[in-house]
C-alpha cells in the first residue's frame, strides 16, 4: 500500500470519527465544529515544538573537529613520506 | 578494549565517489586502512574526471597501499552521485558495501562500529545517524541546522521511516540488498539518501543505526546546491505517492 493512501485513511477514520461527534451531538455542536481547527492547530503547534526542541538541543561535537585536524597532521605526515602529493591544495 | 573484529568470512567494498577531492581522498584512504586493520576491504574510487588530478593522487596511493586494496574506477565526466554508486558497485567484489563521502564529514574511525553492529544483528543495513546520543554536527550555521531538523520533522510526520536519520549518506549495505534497491531510486541529492533508506525500510529490511559525528567539509568545496529546499519538499510529495 502506497503510503499516501496510509495517512488517507488515517485522515478519513478522523473524520468518520468527527462526523459520527457530530451527529450523536455528545458534545455541544459549537464545540465540535471547531474540533477539526484544534486538530490543525495542535498539529503545527507540535511540528513547530520539535523543531524548537530538535535546535535547542541540536547534539554538536567541537571536539571532534580538533581530532580530525590531528588525524590531518598524522595522515599528511604518513602520504608524504611516502611519496604522494599532498601539498598544499 | 573493545572486542575484536570477527570478520574473517566477509568482505567490504568501500565506494568513494569523488569530484575534486585531491586532498581528500588521500586523507581518508590513510584513515581507512589506519582505523580497518585485520578486516578484508578494498576501496572503490569513483571519480568523475576531477580537473585536480585526484586521479593522480589515487595512483600514487594504489602504489603505496597495492591496487588490488584501492581500485580506481573513474568516468569520464561529472555524471551525478547516484550514478557514482551503481558504477562503483558494479566493481564491488565484496560481500558487503560501505558507501561513505570523501570530504572528511564521514570519518573512517566509525567504521568498525558499523561492521561490529551489522554481525551483532545480521542487519541488511546500517545506516550513520548524527541525532543520537553519541552522534553530533560540527561547523553548522544556525540556518542549515533550522533547515535540517525542519526537513527531519516532516519526514517523521509524513513517511514514518523507522530511522532517525534520513539524509545521512554513511552507510553500510549488505551488497544484494543495495543492488536491489539502488535500481528503483531516481532522486538526485539528499533525496536520494532518503529514497534508499525509505524504499529499504519499505520493502522491510532490516536498517540499524549507529551514532556518527559529521564534521562539515574542510577542505575542497561543496558540489551540491540549487534550491535545495524546494528539491527536498519535491521529494517528499514523491516518495510520499510512490512508496
Ligand atoms: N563521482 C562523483 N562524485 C561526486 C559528485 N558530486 C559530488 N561528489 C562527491 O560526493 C561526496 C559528497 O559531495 P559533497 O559536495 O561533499 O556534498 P555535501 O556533503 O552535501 O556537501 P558539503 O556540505 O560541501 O559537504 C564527495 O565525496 C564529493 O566529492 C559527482 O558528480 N560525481
Ligand atoms: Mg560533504
Amino acid at each position: 500500500m502506497k503510503h499516501i493512501v496510509k495517512i488517507m485513511t488515517l485522515l478519513m477514520a478522523i473524520s468518520a470519527l468527527w462526523i459520527g461527534l457530530l451527529q450523536t451531538s455528545i458534545l455541544p455542536r459549537s464545540y465540535t465544529w471547531l474540533l477539526p481547527v484544534y486538530f490543525v492547530v495542535s498539529l503545527g503547534c507540535y511540528g513547530l515544538l520539535m523543531v524548537g526542541v530538535g535546535l535547542m538541543q541540536f547534539p554538536t561535537c567541537p571536539q571532534e573537529a580538533l581530532l580530525l585536524q590531528q588525524d590531518v597532521v598524522e595522515a599528511k605526515e604518513y602520504l608524504k613520506q611516502r611519496g604522494v602529493d599532498v601539498g598544499s591544495s | 578494549m573493545e572486542a575484536p573484529l570477527n570478520t574473517s568470512k566477509n568482505k567490504y567494498s568501500i565506494i568513494v565517489p569523488t569530484y575534486n577531492e585531491r586532498l581528500n581522498i588521500a586523507l581518508i584512504v590513510y584513515l581507512i586502512f589506519k582505523h580497518l586493520r585485520g578486516v578484508d576491504f578494498e576501496i572503490i574510487v569513483v571519480d568523475d574526471g576531477s580537473p585536480d588530478g585526484t586521479q593522480d593522487i589515487v595512483k600514487q596511493l594504489q602504489k603505496v597501499y597495492g591496487e588490488d586494496r584501492i581500485l580506481l574506477r573513474a568516468r569520464p565526466s561529472k555524471l551525478g552521485l547516484g550514478t557514482a554508486y551503481i558504477h562503483g558497485l558494479k566493481h564491488a567484489s565484496g560481500n558487503f558495501v560501505v558507501i561513505m563521502d570523501a570530504d572528511l564529514s564521514h570519518h573512517p574511525k566509525y567504521l568498525p562500529s558499523f561492521i561490529r553492529k551489522q554481525s551483532e544483528t545480521d542487519a541488511d543495513i546500517i545506516t550513520g545517524t548524527r541525532y543520537v546520543t553519541g552522534g553530533g554536527v560540527h561547523g553548522w550555521n544556525l540556518m542549515r541546522k533550522l533547515t535540517s531538523r525542519g526537513a527531519n520533522v516532516l519526514a517523521q510526520t509524513f513517511l514514518w521511516p523507522g530511522v532517525s536519520d534520513l539524509t545521512g549518506s554513511f552507510r553500510l549495505y549488505r551488497k544484494s540488498v543495495l543492488e536491489d534497491i539502488i535500481s528503483c531510486c531516481v532522486s538526485k541529492g539528499y533525496v536520494f539518501q532518503m529514497e534508499m533508506i525509505v524504499r529499504a525500510s519499505r520493502k522491510g529490511y532490516k536498517i540499524k543505526e549507529v551514532p556518527i559525528t559529521f564534521v562539515d567539509r574542510v577542505y575542497g568545496s561543496s558540489k551540491l546546491g540549487g534550491s535545495e529546499i524546494v528539491e527536498y519538499l519535491k521529494g517528499l510529495a514523491y516518495l510520499l505517492v510512490t512508496t
